[in-house]
């Protein structure tokens, strides 16, 4: 395209480097020999072994896993019907009050919906006995309620650039409207939702301040843990965790990027 | 075969409202089986609006829409005997072809084989034989649009709605689907009813064209009653172009009247009855095509009008000139003709002097207000 | 759409019920959970809070914890700046982040993807991470330090940790992706043939933009801005890991109430007043949502 000012080109690299340095210089010293993380002692791996041996890790990171699958594709599905429901239904009655509830989770400040959330949770446990325990369920209702929001988002736009002749074509050949979501809408905003999908994983593996007020005793997230560390310092075993889900989020993005490129292209 | 019903599509007292803003005002039209019929408005007089209650996609504020006797307003799309191609032909982008156009049959729980023989069908039909497991993204538009239609065709509907079939098509190629449209209505005899702001495609695809406007129609008739016999000044200029001249009645008689023209400054004639009385403001319209021009005086034959002008402006179109004619009295008239001689040099030139005529008969008097 | 049979309407009841139950339940009911809580008083009992109904049925209501938030000058300190922070930080992710848009969405295609790659790619890596990031770099013997250092700008480690300045840098860290996305967005929707007309009839290229760009740009900027600044505002995890014990924010001071005093209902109504405080931008930023997600009606 046209020729860049310098301007622009030098906001962009200072603007790239203020987002990567702090990222490099985790990796960097988390191959940090010494056991003050920031004073250099020499080349060393052994902070990786040792994440493989820390079971707390291994098991904060199994449940954070398991609660992030479940809720993102609740959230998945809940978030396109919303989507489905604000694009195609036209008015109905309690549009307006639906429309703010969907949008409103993007913006919320964490704690009020973890605030909320826990509130809520002790309410019902006073009312009906559930939930006994809070934990796995607790956690996956909260993340499943604000990841839906971004599903919802991600559908709609996909939703409004699609165009809706199709779905009247499928009408007019005698497909009734239910047939006609499965048949022609879903494949189509396929895209939309495995994207808001891994959208609403990311939300839910990465989410430390919901968890801590909705979780309870014996249910560690894999934010909760390393938070519990950190708060301490920077130390060289959560170095070395960071820089590994630097490298897995890298790797995986990239190939997803590159799949993109290739299917452009075609 | 059974006689052809006349009233096969009823559209009765029809009115579709937006909020305040009325798109459909009122009207009544009856099509017959097997007619290929045009609805022709500009943008926005209600045409498309018109047609997507016939498909089911909005329901009438008032009035009753009647398919082979049938009261199909309240219908759904999927439940009535109409089918639609879309103007963006709306083909199912992640399925083939095939799966395309066999789409409406497997809604209809027809068996796997018999679907595939008349997929296999329409596909000789509209000759996409060699296409059949392609996408769409791998077709040219005219691909895509032959496979709007196969799909819309294999359902047998009684009736095919058609929004602007010709709008995205290059000329050659609008000249070519022109008639093989013609000729799958007249080879299926399915009732067409096509919607189109272009007059040519109206012309010559239906057998009788609905001139809409505003929400309403304004002349219902067969192409050639539509362009000899206008009967509003609106139609009159809508379809192709016209020379209009605001007079007064003179003289009425049986067979002819006679109007005085301030424009022109000379009485003119024109043949046919007219209910006018005298004094009665009207319009005398003329087509281009019905104007000749010489450079000699002609004979004043058979009352024929005889005009002196200059020539303002001309266009060459290859097959026929356009001439823009100042006449005496300052008003300016369109004359077409066809270049019958093969010349270097041109019949008239700018700032000729020229005599223009034209007879009783080819003028058509407007009654309508103004 | 078109006609529907009465099957289609019972769906269509399902489809629209499901999503919203969902989200009266487990989004609106619980504000109005937190609003009757802030109006109790703290026992020592399990739940710590009064119950809203006596025993003999009266309305048992304390206006308390509102009188006590709105006399008490640390709290009114504390929500003046969270709001002044997170603007602070609005701004700046805006200066940032426009010319960084703005450059992405005019890069030829080829480059485009890449860069947008690398703006989202912080995105998807954990939030927490990225702040810890930070506390590794502006240690005093963090990479910041050590570089000044060697340089020998300075001779003694500055203290960059544990001050509000930490919590600013963080702030804008975490939250510029969200500025520059929608910005991007809507910049490259725009033609690019309109700044060219300006400049062709005699505007100067920062006329051009103020006339042009700017105006445009509107949406995409009031995007960005409400998605930074109204969560900004209740921040927990930076001002907890940056912050130093002065620096109080209003997200940490909710946490604090909660978790460590143990004062259900005070927090919930510091979690009220929050919530008032966010209405104004909330409902600004509903109204300038962009008009395409919205439905024709």
């Amino acid at each position: 395209m046209r020729r860049q000012s310098r301007f622009i080109i030098s906001v962009l690299a200072f603007g790239y480097a203020f987002l990567y340095i702090p990222l490099v210089s985790v990796v960097v010293y988390s191959f940090n020999d010494s056991k003050l993380a920031t004073v250099w002692g020499g080349f060393s791996t052994r902070w990786y072994g040792e994440l493989f041996r820390n079971d707390q890790i291994l098991d904060a990171t199994f449940l954070s896993l398991q609660i992030a699958a479940t809720s993102a594709t609740f959230a998945t599905i809940l978030g396109t019907i919303a989507g489905l429901v604000l694009v195609r239904f036209g008015r109905f009655r309690g549009r307006t009050l639906f429309s703010g509830m969907i949008t409103s989770p993007l913006v919320m400040p964490e704690v009020i919906t973890g605030l909320s959330l826990l509130l809520l949770f002790v309410s019902m446990q006073q009312l009906f006995g559930w939930p006994a325990q809070r934990g796995f369920s607790t956690i996956m209702i909260a993340h499943t309620t604000f990841a839906m929001a971004y599903v919802a988002v991600i559908v709609r736009s996909r939703l409004s650039a699609m165009d809706e002749s199709l779905e009247e074509a499928a009408m007019d050949l005698g497909g009734r409207p239910l047939r006609v979501v499965f048949d022609i809408t879903l494949p189509l905003i396929a895209p939309a939702m495995i994207s808001g999908w891994l959208l609403a994983f990311t939300l839910s593996l990465d989410d430390l301040v919901i968890a801590s007020f909705v979780s309870g005793p014996g249910s560690s997230t894999l934010p909760m843990y390393i938070f519990s560390k950190v708060k301490l310092g920077v130390t060289p075993d959560i170095n070395a965790l960071a820089s590994l889900i630097i490298l897995i989020v890298s790797v995986a993005l990239l190939i997803a990027w590159a799949v993109m490129r290739k299917n452009q292209s075609r | 075969m059974a006689e052809p019903k006349q009233d096969f599509i009823r559209i009765r007292n029809v009115s579709k409202h937006f909020g305040d803003f009325v798109a459909v005002d009122n009207v009544d039209l009856t099509i017959g089986q097997g007619e290929l019929f045009a609805i022709l408005g500009g943008s926005g007089c209600g045409k498309s609006t018109l047609l997507r209650m016939m498909a089911g996609f909005e329901t009438p504020t008032s009035g009753t829409i009647e398919i082979d006797g049938v009261d199909v307003t309240q219908q759904p799309p999927y439940e009535r005997p109409v089918n639609m191609m879309f103007q963006s032909y709306a083909i199912f982008p992640h399925m083939t072809v095939e799966k395309n156009i066999a789409y409406g049959l497997r809604k209809d729980g027809i068996a796997d084989d018999k679907i595939a023989q008349r997929v296999d069908d329409m596909l000789g039909l509209v000759q996409l034989g060699d296409f059949r497991k392609r996408k769409p993204d791998q077709l040219s538009g005219g691909q895509r649009q032959r496979v709007a239609l196969a799909r819309a065709l294999i359902k047998e509907p009684k009736v095919l709605l058609l929004d602007e079939p010709l709008a995205a098509l290059d000329k050659k190629l609008r000249e070519k689907t022109q008639f093989e449209l013609m000729n799958i209505q007249d080879k299926l005899g399915i009732t067409f009813v096509v919607v189109t702001h272009d007059q040519e495609e109206a012309m010559t695809l239906s057998t009788r064209i609905a001139v809409m406007d505003e929400g309403r129609f304004l002349q219902v008739g067969t192409s050639k009653e539509i362009y000899e016999y206008p009967e509003s000044r609106f139609v009159a200029d809508f379809i192709g172009t016209i020379n209009m001249f605001e007079g007064i009645v003179t003289h009425a008689g049986d067979e002819a009247i006679s109007v005085a023209c301030d424009d022109l400054g000379t009485e003119l004639h024109a043949l046919g009855s007219y209910d006018v009385e005298l004094g009665q403001h009207v319009c005398v319209a003329v087509r281009p095509e019905k104007i000749f021009i010489s450079v000699e005086q002609p004979d004043d034959a058979q009352g024929d009008v005889c005009l002196r002008g200059v020539v303002d402006d001309l266009g060459y179109f290859g097959n026929r000139s356009l001439y823009r004619i100042r006449l005496e009295s300052g008003r300016m008239i369109q004359v077409s003709r066809q270049n019958q001689r093969r010349s270097a040099k041109r019949f008239v030139e700018w700032e000729d002097k020229i005599w223009v005529t034209w007879r009783p008969r080819s003028a058509v008097v407007i009654l309508d207000e103004a | 759409m078109g006609t529907v049979t009465r099957s289609d309407t019972t769906w269509r009841r399902i489809s629209i019920a499901v999503p919203y139950l969902w989200l009266f339940v487990f989004f609106l009911l619980p504000f109005a959970i937190i609003l009757k809580i802030s109006l109790a008083d703290p026992v020592i009992a399990q739940p710590p809070f009064t119950p809203m109904f006596d025993a003999d049925g009266g309305l048992s209501i304390s206006l308390d914890n509102f009188l006590f938030l709105l006399t008490d000058k640390l709290y009114a300190v504390t929500y003046l700046k969270s709001v002044l922070m997170a603007a602070a930080a609005t701004i700046l992710c805006l200066t940032l982040g426009f010319p960084m848009a703005y450059g992405i969405a005019r890069s030829s295609s080829s480059v485009r993807s890449l860069l947008l790659l690398l703006i989202v790619l912080p995105f998807w890596i954990s939030f927490l991470l990225r702040v810890y990031a930070w506390m590794g770099l502006l240690n005093n013997y963090g990479a910041i330090n050590n570089t000044l250092l060697w340089l020998g700008v300075i001779d003694q480690p500055l203290q960059l940790m544990y001050t509000d300045f930490a919590i600013f840098i963080g702030l804008t860290y975490s939250y510029l992706p969200f500025m520059v996305l929608p910005l991007y967005a809507t910049l490259e929707r725009m033609d690019m043939d309109l700044i060219e007309a300006a400049q062709d009839l005699g505007a100067s290229r920062t006329r051009a933009f103020w006339d042009v760009t700017w105006p445009l740009a509107r949406a995409g900027v009031i995007a960005g801005c409400m998605l930074v600044f109204i969560p900004a505002m209740g921040e927990y995890v930076i001002p907890y890991l940056l912050g130093g014990p002065e620096s109080l924010l209003i997200g940490r001071v909710l946490f604090d109430e909660f978790f460590v005093n143990r004062d259900w209902p005070l927090a919930s109504s510091v979690a009220i007043v929050l919530l008032l405080l966010m209405v104004v931008p909330i409902v600004f930023m509903q109204r300038n949502q962009a008009p395409e997600l919205e439905a024709p009606e």
